[in-house]
């Protein structure tokens, strides 16, 4: 690839009508995705992710701004082929089986892989031949999975891919995913779990209520939203004997004492290490809704 | 690209659904063997000059070919609500392509039951030269045409639970004035059926009268349904494809 994003989203806004007014979805998306990147759309449910990528994918037309896919317009990358896309939600056409669908699919392609070659990647060559109808509801993502892959695109898009999946085809499916992308293919997922973001991304861009919040290496945005609060019953003990290894920063009321940390492992350890006479732990993650509401709040919307 | 094998499968599928074969073929050929066996010895079916057998049988295929089209492209309404129409946006296909395979998948489903009906019809004694049956089928096939743009018209504003009632209503009835269950006398009924396109698939019997199977008011009729049904079509499928 000669073109150096393949990516280039530019001051995007989209509203939707509904009977109580218009909605704004996007309010102001700005996002350049280089060649061979692994980047995380990570906000939570609303934040207007799978908006961005429907414009991305040329589904939706953004009200302004701009998109750019592979150095030209949306609908133009996906009517060559070049974009594999797995969308939130969707069945499978039905009356065939997994491997006619994915006979039939490659054949609209300029370059597909080879289906076996598919079939064997995404680990459902035991499903191969039973019809689609047929299927559970974790097999049926993986086979969605398989044709986002067949035609053997530059650019991934995959909406929230893995909501419908059991933890076992999670697995396999994060696993197949990696193995694809070390390929060279450049791949965009939505997600709002902080963990695939972090264990699945090399990038993650934070969106919430529309805007992006943040955007980095996924480390960085785990310090930003992955602190968690760590309550104990522990009385007489001064706060300042409480900032432990791992704890950013520490409360109290009463004879309960709160911390605040990014790495809880670290935290609980030391405090039980520490102060063996703590009571009634007790573990929340501030989780990514509570974390976005810090992190907009912060940048004075 | 090979869009054929897309094609391929998407017929094959089409005959893997095993009602949709028992509607389109199955229903036609029984209700011509109930209807046509008992008057096989009548020569001129209520004074139109036409045999039983053939009224009936060109009646029957006009009506399960109509139901084999229409339903075709309704089937869209199916992989419309169920996002495979969105899957298929973002591949190489073009919507015209897409539409033409629903269409090829409709003909097909319509040759199968012209046969089944031809083999009946000879069984009960329909007697044709060679250049009438192919000028019979020809109007038949280019009858279908406002059908297949209905059906695709249909696919895209009806819900799934529509398709059902609304195909099968909307074939009684145009077959009903189309003259499918016995020829219409002169008046006022008579005008209206000359303006629908059924009336014009069941007209393609008169071929065996010699004359021409159709007047220029069946070719006109049939244009103009073709055009207004086509724009209606492309209107419904833009407007669904704004809103998604």
């Amino acid at each position: 690839m000669t073109q150096t994003t393949v990516v280039e989203i530019e001051g995007v806004q989209k509203s939707f009508r509904t009977p109580e007014g218009p909605v704004a979805a996007v309010r102001g998306v700005d996002l350049s995705i280089r060649p061979g990147e692994l980047v995380a759309l990570l906000g939570p449910n609303g934040a207007g992710k799978s908006t961005t990528i429907d414009m991305l994918l040329g589904l939706t037309r953004p009200d302004t701004g701009t998109v750019r896919v592979l150095g030209g317009q949306p609908l133009d990358a996906t009517s060559a082929g070049l974009v594999g896309v797995m969308l939130q939600t969707g069945s499978l056409l039905r009356d065939v089986s997994a491997r006619e669908l994915l006979t039939m699919m490659a054949s609209l392609y300029p370059a597909p892989l080879a289906v076996d070659e598919v079939l064997q990647l995404v680990g459902i060559e035991a499903i191969a031949d039973r019809r689609t109808q047929k299927l559970s509801g974790g097999e049926t993502q993986r086979v969605r999975f398989a044709l986002a892959l067949v035609s053997n695109p530059e650019l991934l898009v995959l909406d929230e891919p893995t909501v419908a999946m059991d933890v076992e085809s999670r697995h396999a499916f994060w696993t197949t995913m990696r193995q694809f992308a070390a390929r060279g293919t450049t791949v965009l997922f939505a997600t709002h779990h902080l963990e695939e973001a972090d264990a699945h991304a090399d990038r993650a861009v934070l969106v919430a209520e529309g805007r992006v919040v943040a955007d980095g290496p996924t480390n960085e945005i785990k310090a930003m939203v992955g602190r968690r609060t760590i309550r104990a019953t522990l009385a007489d003990v001064p706060l300042a004997a409480l900032l432990l290894p791992g704890v950013e920063s520490a409360d109290r009321h009463g004879d309960t004492v709160i911390l605040s940390s990014n790495d809880t492992d670290q935290a609980l350890r030391a405090l039980l290490d520490t102060f063996p006479q703590a009571r009634g732990i007790e573990l929340t993650g501030a989780g990514l809704e509570q974390a976005f509401l810090a992190l907009t709040g912060r940048t004075g919307r | 690209m090979k869009t054929s094998t897309f094609i391929r499968y998407e017929l094959m599928r089409n005959f893997r659904n095993r009602r949709f074969f028992v509607f389109t073929v199955g229903f036609p050929l029984a209700l011509y063997l109930l209807i046509a066996a008992p008057n096989r010895h009548e020569e001129s079916l209520a004074g139109s000059g036409i045999p039983a057998p053939l009224y009936f049988m060109v009646g029957l295929a006009a009506l399960g070919t109509m139901n084999a089209i229409v339903g075709g492209g309704a089937r869209i309404a199916y992989e419309r609500v169920s996002g495979w129409t969105r899957q298929l946006r973002l591949t190489p296909l073009r919507p015209r392509a897409y539409f033409g395979t629903k269409v090829a998948a409709g003909y097909l489903s319509a040759s199968l039951t012209i046969a089944a009906l031809y083999t009946a019809g000879i069984v009960l004694g329909v007697h044709l030269s060679a250049g009438r049956w192919l000028e019979m089928t020809g109007l038949l096939l280019i009858g279908l045409l406002p059908f297949a743009a209905l059906g695709i018209f249909l696919g895209h504003v009806l819900g799934v639970e529509a398709v059902g009632p609304t195909v099968g209503g909307l074939g009684g009835l145009l077959g009903f004035l189309g003259g499918v269950w016995f020829p219409l006398g002169g008046g006022v009924m008579h005008d209206i059926a000359q303006a629908l396109p059924s009336f014009w698939l069941v007209q393609a019997s008169h071929v065996s009268l010699g004359g021409q199977g159709w007047s220029a008011t069946g070719w006109l009729v049939v244009t103009a349904w073709t055009v207004v049904l086509s724009v209606l079509a492309v209107y419904a499928y833009r407007r669904d494809t704004a809103r998604a």
